[in-house]
């Protein structure tokens, strides 16, 4: 069972108190934007067996949006963070150096 | 004017642990940057109590407030006391950015009760019931079997279960079965 720590309320939720969001850090693409852009946007998601970022709810919960970075092949999560933010935080991409040396998704590293 | 009743109408069930209806219960949604003085004013000053840390609630007997987010609490008070205590909060929170709603009539609220009580929601509920994790005066918000629900420790033998009035029925059904004689975990 997946448990995340929604950062918002600090409860350790297991997944069937939660929903997910889908991939984290998707960039909106709108006007202006060429097919190659929209495509990537609308379609183009990573699947990862490894480091991944998404996007949960806390639905059952606090019902806020936060994200996560954990490992899909083992379950083991790096943390979960502040769903106002770009890009991972610090302490985040400390953590999954720190266990996986060398890692990347997308543009992360 | 009509009478107001709960949608369980008080019903009870004797089990290892008792569950029952409490009836009608006024319940305040309030909404706002909770570090605000005249957020934390509106709520303490209808409902006697402190602010609660977060995932805690003060609620004394049956009145107080409850964290339910980083930015919401629920006012917990007599049924007949809403009204005035939401004209009393809205003057109160005039120039602040907030969101006030009753929604007494939207939920019930069921009192589990018996030395099993800790049990009968960890059968129903993710939540960690343990004492250590789980102290008196501890407000959870998460779900009970298919639906949602909240519930806060009222004392080392009692919890008290909010739900949507919608679901009355089928949390009063699983609380019933939970609690059953001959359903403990730990039998005599
Ligand atoms: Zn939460």
């Amino acid at each position: 069972m997946l448990i995340l720590t929604c950062p918002y309320c600090s409860v350790a939720a297991d997944e069937t108190e939660l929903s997910a969001g889908g991939e984290a850090h998707v960039k909106r693409e709108t006007v202006g934007a060429d097919d190659a852009a929209f495509e990537q946007y609308l379609f183009q998601r990573e699947n990862p067996k490894g480091i991944h970022f998404e996007r949960w709810r806390h639905a059952a919960g606090c019902g806020k949006w936060f994200h996560a970075a954990r490992c899909t092949n083992t379950l083991e999560v790096f943390g979960t963070y502040s769903a106002q933010t770009l890009e991972p935080p610090k302490n985040i991409t400390d953590a999954i150096s720190a266990a996986r040396p060398g890692w990347t998704w997308r543009n992360f590293s | 004017m009509s009478k107001a009743i709960s949608a369980l109408n008080g019903q009870r069930f004797e089990g290892a642990v008792t569950v029952k209806d409490l009836g009608p219960r006024g319940m305040i949604t309030l909404r706002g940057d909770l570090s605000s003085a005249a957020v934390k004013k509106a709520a303490t000053s209808v409902s006697g109590a402190e602010m609660p840390q977060a995932g805690m609630c003060t609620i004394a007997k049956d009145q107080g407030i409850a964290w339910m987010s980083p930015d919401e609490l629920l006012v917990v008070l007599p049924y007949a006391d809403v009204d005035g205590a939401i004209a009393k909060m809205g003057k109160t929170l005039k120039d602040t950015h907030h969101l006030l709603a009753d929604v007494s009539d939207a939920r019930s609220i069921i009192r589990v009760q018996g030395t099993g009580v800790r049990d009968v929601i960890a059968k129903l509920s993710p939540a960690d019931m343990r004492p250590s994790s789980f102290a008196v005066g501890t407000m959870r918000r998460t779900r009970m079997a298919q639906v949602a629900a909240a519930f806060w420790m009222r004392d080392a033998r009692t919890i008290d279960v909010i739900c949507f009035r919608s679901v009355s029925e089928y949390v009063f059904g699983i609380l019933s079965a939970a609690a059953a004689e001959g359903a403990e975990v730990y039998p005599k």
